[in-house]
């Protein structure tokens, strides 16, 4: 019986991979474990590996071949006795089983991973894919409305990935004070790529591996900051900078003003915030809202590569600790990023990313997404969002959204983080006190479930938010 | 083994012992028991008095109520402090915990500014707004102050890294005590410190007591120099009550860090005749055993003993390196009582820096 080897995914946010390379021609037998061939995304790569023996009697997908589907049929296994001459294939991209991947990370397994795996951080292309992963809609479709540079500035289409990566290379050129460290950013390239050949251009001196000791690194950082230096601290994510949350707070954020003044602390904390997909509880919170209950933190979490740009470009410059929220599926993600030789963003703006008069939809990050596509769902319906993008939680830019709703008299906010307490409450707090005369309807919030973020697909899709969510809280304040 | 009881009589292992306050009843000046110089001994009594005075003084406001919240004194000591300084130069960092006073006073800081801070005044280091655990001055490249225990060890092995990153000669001198000494992140920046070889020094001084639990009740290897053994940081244990023995295995740590040999470790046996905290019960030790060390193993006594027995000192210098301590202390109180409190503004002042540019 022929089988079909299908292309595999290096994670679980993985959607699309170039074939770079066949190692075995058609014809070739073929041996369980045998290396069949290469693939790469922009951030790792990975060998397919025969799993049945048989030979190959058919290649589907040429060797070259960039933006591969996951699951797609690259080539098919004639069985024994079969004659590869005849064999078909099964057809159309397929899952390989109860929605598990075809094949193992064979990253995680050749270096032994067995200690703070972040199973996410060891593979491929982060386009949202999984089943838990929210959509999420095109955004060339979607011009921001408030621009910060000339109409005329010429765009280049980049990821988020590559916006951090040369916001801090842009940093670094402009100042020796600037330097990143923490765990696999150098020799590895990040444990997202978001380091991408910032070690070849700086050196080990200025680009620094550190072992997997957050609270001592951040510990290590502030110091250096405190001295003077200008610190980039990369967390493989939010969730393992719970182990440095006391020097994050106690020392970076209130030596300021415990010293009178004297000793500022200018240092970026910075990495993937919030949930991937898959990657359960302990990976999976978003702590937007607990930072930005904190004086002495500015706190920054942008949705399109053009603001991560610029923002991380003016939280690197900021004299003040910046906690830089990323999140891994919006990495892969493209959007157009002016071409300026120097583009920096002011900290603390909202940016209206949509106008509409019917409603204001408040959010930030990766709860862009839910929006956004909500806002397009709405419009179809006759009712015009306006979106705004609050990109900096802490100083927040209330009066953008309170602007908003005085023309709107509605909102609702989105976020993946959790109700009580969280950043869409604050909000909700500033319009009570702000904007009540202008209100014609609560204030609603969709937020993460208030559940630890559950492994099982289904349960994750059901703790995260949804754009039918934001829908149906938009028609209840619109009263439709 | 025997070789393990009886440590080899070299640098790098615990050649002090003997003097140490944990050997009290082997006490006897060793041969080699290096010497200080008239000008350095009355140095040392001079600025080991300003701190014990001014540390009586602070315990004085505190029982007026002009001090409040928590107050550390470093009375018993003062020689760990002064004995560091007198091997570090100019530009080293110095970054402690919150028995902090001592090491401000070491490091230059003005008395007035320190004790104005204590009682939460506009003249003190931090406007009022740190208090005792809480003040800084980067003129004089002090650190803090810091209130969270074991925090300040990677605060000052990052010091380190800023002056090894500048390639600038300058050394961290970081100061923790036997409590601090079994957190995590302490072992997490031994751990970088020794594979960076960054220029920093540990300080632990331990005076046996983590608030009310001796070491021996908290610690599985109560012989803090070999703490950084399994990442090859060399460390002895010192006389921490002998200024002397304290300026000279300084003076080794600090060459050691300074020629790019990465960080040292120096257990200083020491004891604080106070209380943890002004609020201290007092239970969990003897009054005989605070008395015997008074007595018998005081750092300013010896000096005093010294100064007039060996350099032949007159009796009445000594009395007005007294007097004159005091006239400072005084002085410092004074302004600290009569300082206005911060303005009201101030409330709202140095929680972010302005972004420039």
């Amino acid at each position: 019986m022929a089988t079909d080897i299908l292309m595999p995914a290096l994670s679980p946010t993985m959607e699309e991979g170039k074939l770079a390379k066949w190692l075995k021609k058609e014809g070739d037998p073929i041996k369980s474990g045998d290396v069949l061939a290469e693939i790469e995304t922009d951030k790792a790569t990975m060998e397919v590996e025969a799993i049945d023996e048989g030979v190959l009697a058919k290649i589907l997908i040429a060797e070259g071949t960039e933006g591969v589907a996951v699951n797609t049929p690259i080539a098919v296994i004639a069985g024994e006795g079969e004659d590869p001459a005849s064999v078909q294939s099964g057809g159309a991209p397929k899952t390989n089983g109860a929605g598990g991947h075809p094949a193992p990370t064979p990253d995680m397994q050749a270096e032994g991973l067995t200690e703070k795996p972040a199973p996410a951080a060891k593979t491929g292309d982060d386009a949202p894919k999984a089943p838990a992963a929210p959509s999420v809609i095109t955004n060339k479709a979607q011009e921001p409305v408030m621009e910060e540079f000339p109409a005329d500035t010429p765009m280049v289409t980049q990821t988020v990935r590559e916006a951090l990566r040369d916001a801090m290379a842009e940093e670094m050129r402009r100042d020796g004070d600037v330097f990143i460290m923490g765990e696999e950013v150098a020799e590895y390239q990040g444990a997202y790529k978001v380091t991408q050949n910032l070690l070849q251009e700086f050196g080990p001196k200025r680009v620094v591996d550190t072992p997997i000791t957050e609270h001592g690194f951040a510990g290590i950082g502030v110091g250096a900051a405190l001295a003077g230096l200008k610190p980039i601290v990369e967390f493989m994510t939010f969730n393992f900078a719970m182990q440095a949350i006391d020097q994050i707070i106690n020392s970076a954020a209130k030596t300021l003003y415990m010293s009178g003044g004297q000793l500022g602390c200018p240092i970026v904390f910075r990495g993937p915030n919030g949930a991937a997909a898959r990657v359960a509880a302990q990976h999976s919170h978003d702590y937007s809202a607990w930072y930005s209950n904190v004086p002495g933190l500015k706190v920054i979490a942008p949705y399109t590569a053009s603001d991560a740009k610029g923002l991380l470009k003016a939280a690197i410059r900021d004299p003040n600790p910046v906690i830089f929220l990323e999140n891994e599926i919006l990495y892969g993600q493209s959007f157009p990023v002016p071409k300026l030789d120097d583009f920096v963003l002011p900290i603390g703006k909202a940016k209206i990313h949509r106008t509409g008069s019917d409603v204001t939809i408040v959010s930030f990050a990766i709860g862009m997404t839910y929006a956004l596509k909500a806002a397009q769902a709405l419009a179809e319906q006759g009712i015009e969002a306006e979106v705004i993008d609050l990109r900096t939680i802490r100083p927040m830019d209330s009066a953008t959204v309170v602007e908003s709703v005085k023309k709107t008299g509605r909102c609702i906010t989105v976020e993946e983080g959790f109700p009580q307490s969280g950043v869409g409450a604050e909000i909700v707090a500033r319009l009570m006190a702000d904007a009540f005369d202008y209100l014609d309807a609560p204030v609603l919030r969709i937020t993460g479930k208030d559940v630890p973020m559950p492994y099982a697909a289904n349960l994750e899709k059901l703790a995260l938010p949804t754009v039918a969510e934001v829908v149906e809280a938009a028609k209840s304040v619109c009263y439709k | 083994m025997d070789a393990a009881k009886e440590p080899a009589k070299d640098a790098s292992s615990s050649q002090t012992q003997a003097g140490s306050p944990q050997a009290a009843e082997a006490h006897k000046p060793a041969p080699n028991m290096p010497q200080f110089t008239r000008a350095e001994d009355l140095h040392a009594y001079h600025e080991m008095l300003l701190i014990r005075r001014f540390e009586e003084k602070a315990g004085q406001l505190y029982g007026m109520g002009l001090i409040g919240g928590f107050c550390h004194l470093y009375i018993g000591q003062e020689a760990v402090v002064i004995g560091m300084q007198m091997a570090s130069v100019e530009g080293d960092q110095v970054i402690t915990g919150y028995r902090d006073h001592g090491h401000m006073l070491a490091c230059g800081m003005d008395p007035k500014g320190v004790m104005a801070e204590l009682t939460g005044r506009r003249g003190g280091y931090s406007r009022g707004k740190g208090g005792s655990m809480h003040m800084f001055s980067r003129e004089k490249q002090f650190f803090g102050g810091h209130g969270i225990v074991g925090a300040q060890v990677s605060l000052g092995t990052g010091l380190a890294f800023a002056d090894h990153y500048r390639e600038n000669g300058k050394v961290s001198l970081t100061y923790m005590g036997d409590g601090a000494a079994n957190q995590g992140q302490v072992y997490e920046s031994f751990n970088m410190a020794a594979l960076w070889k960054l220029p920093v020094v540990y300080v632990i001084e331990n005076n046996r007591y983590a608030m009310g639990t001796s070491v021996a009740r908290a610690s599985a290897q109560t012989d803090f120099s070999k703490r950084g053994l399994s990442f090859g940081i060399p460390g002895e244990q010192v006389d921490g009550m002998d200024v002397r023995t304290v300026r000279e295995a300084a003076t080794r740590a600090i060459e050691h860090a300074r020629t790019g040999q990465g960080p040292y470790i120096l257990e200083m046996q020491t004891y604080r005749y106070r209380g943890h905290s002004m609020s201290d019960p007092a239970k969990y030790r003897t009054k005989d055993e605070v008395s015997k060390m008074r007595d018998e193993h005081d750092p300013i006594e010896m000096v005093r003993k010294r100064l007039l027995e060996l350099h032949g000192v007159p009796e009445a210098e000594l009395k007005a390196t007294d007097a004159k301590v005091r006239e400072i202390v005084n002085a410092s109180a004074e302004f600290a009582t009569n300082d206005p409190e911060p303005d009201p503004s101030e409330l709202w002042t140095d929680i972010l820096l302005e972004a420039h540019a």
